[in-house]
């Protein structure tokens, strides 16, 4: 089924996605409600809020390009030297810009 | 690491407020992929007011640059439905990762703050409960200065016809990727955690390679939490 872009239907395609959007925002959330929360479960949980960061992350680094892969290892670098993210993030993006000017 | 039975799902206005501050400075860059998003949105074909209600009511700018390049003159539901649900699958694995401390609120506050959650407050606020303080403020507060700096973006982006033109070359594509990594390299770190995270990324990584498009997040974040539960932490570490 298609809906045509004109009118409407461009805003029934933007509230569809809203929707949608919104059944990610709030499903984990609605089915953790049933899940008792034991100790392997907390486990579980509490392995996995870094495992999102580090899946979203690894592609990054190993498919981008090596302005990408500078960015990261920059940040990681000035993090782990001064532990505030500011600086880090900063240093990263910095290398990135620069490393793409040559 | 997990410990629910302080007040840290606690917050009021301040906290709120203290959430908004420390991401108004990478708002400015979300701000700046707001005008992008505006520029490329208006150059695929899309009116104004579709582009800022996109931004406004789905505020995830990945899968609104993946309806881009779904945009036509007529576009498919269910493609649509699934390019979306997809991208922003990483989303519940969010919510449930909070739901430790999201569980003490009523019903309309744990949905109400989930409405903002995004990368970014999100990655803040566990940051926060993994060193024991309080983070339902920093994720709403947060959440409300990068949606705001998302909308404005968009609609300068929209009206200004891109001036700027490629974020790319100064950077800025990777301000996330930085921040979400600071996050990571910020927090706990000992061998079961490394141990996890290098499940995680080689699940990522396969899933990347082998399965199909954007489910590398939701693979790899289910394998690191499958780790984590092999690999359980020993009872005494605090």
């Amino acid at each position: 089924m298609s809906i045509e872009t004109t009118g409407l239907g461009a805003l029934a395609l933007v509230l569809i996605m809203a929707f949608v959007t919104l059944v990610t925002r709030w499903g984990g959330v609605y089915v953790m409600s049933f899940v008792p929360i034991g100790y392997r479960v907390r486990q579980f949980i509490g392995a996995m809020s870094g495992s999102v960061l580090v899946a979203l992350l690894a592609p990054m680094a190993l498919q981008g390009d090596n302005a990408a892969r500078l960015a990261l290892l920059t940040t990681a670098a000035t993090m782990l030297l001064l532990k505030k993210p500011l600086p880090a993030i900063a240093a990263g993006v910095l290398a990135a810009a620069l490393f793409r000017q040559f | 690491m997990i410990d629910v039975d302080n007040k840290l799902h606690e917050f009021d206005r301040h906290m709120v407020w203290v959430g908004f501050a420390k991401l108004a400075p990478i708002s400015l860059f979300v701000a700046v992929f707001g005008a992008a998003f505006g520029l490329a949105a208006t150059q695929a074909g899309l009116s104004d007011t579709v582009i800022v209600a996109m931004s406004t009511l789905v505020f995830a700018g990945a899968s609104q640059f993946a309806a881009l390049e779904l945009w036509g003159p007529d576009v498919s539901l269910i493609t649509l439905v699934i390019t979306v649900f997809a991208i922003n699958a990483r989303h519940l694995l969010m919510g449930a990762t909070l739901y430790p401390w999201l569980q003490h609120l009523p019903l309309a506050k744990r949905y109400g703050v989930m409405l903002v959650a995004s990368d970014a407050n999100w990655a803040l606020s566990m940051q926060a409960f993994g060193s024991r303080q309080p983070g339902i403020g920093l994720l709403l507060g947060g959440g409300l200065a990068i949606w705001l700096s998302w909308v404005i973006g968009t609609w300068l982006g929209v009206l200004s016809g891109g001036a700027i033109q490629s974020p790319k070359a100064l950077g800025l594509d990777m301000v996330m990727g930085c921040f979400l990594l600071a996050m990571v390299v910020g927090g706990d770190k000992n061998l079961r955690l490394l141990v996890i995270w290098i499940v995680a990324a080689c699940a990522s990584l396969l899933a990347y390679r082998f399965l199909p498009e954007n489910s590398h997040v939701v693979v790899g974040a289910v394998a690191g939490g499958i780790a984590g539960t092999i690999w359980t932490e020993s009872k005494h570490e605090h």
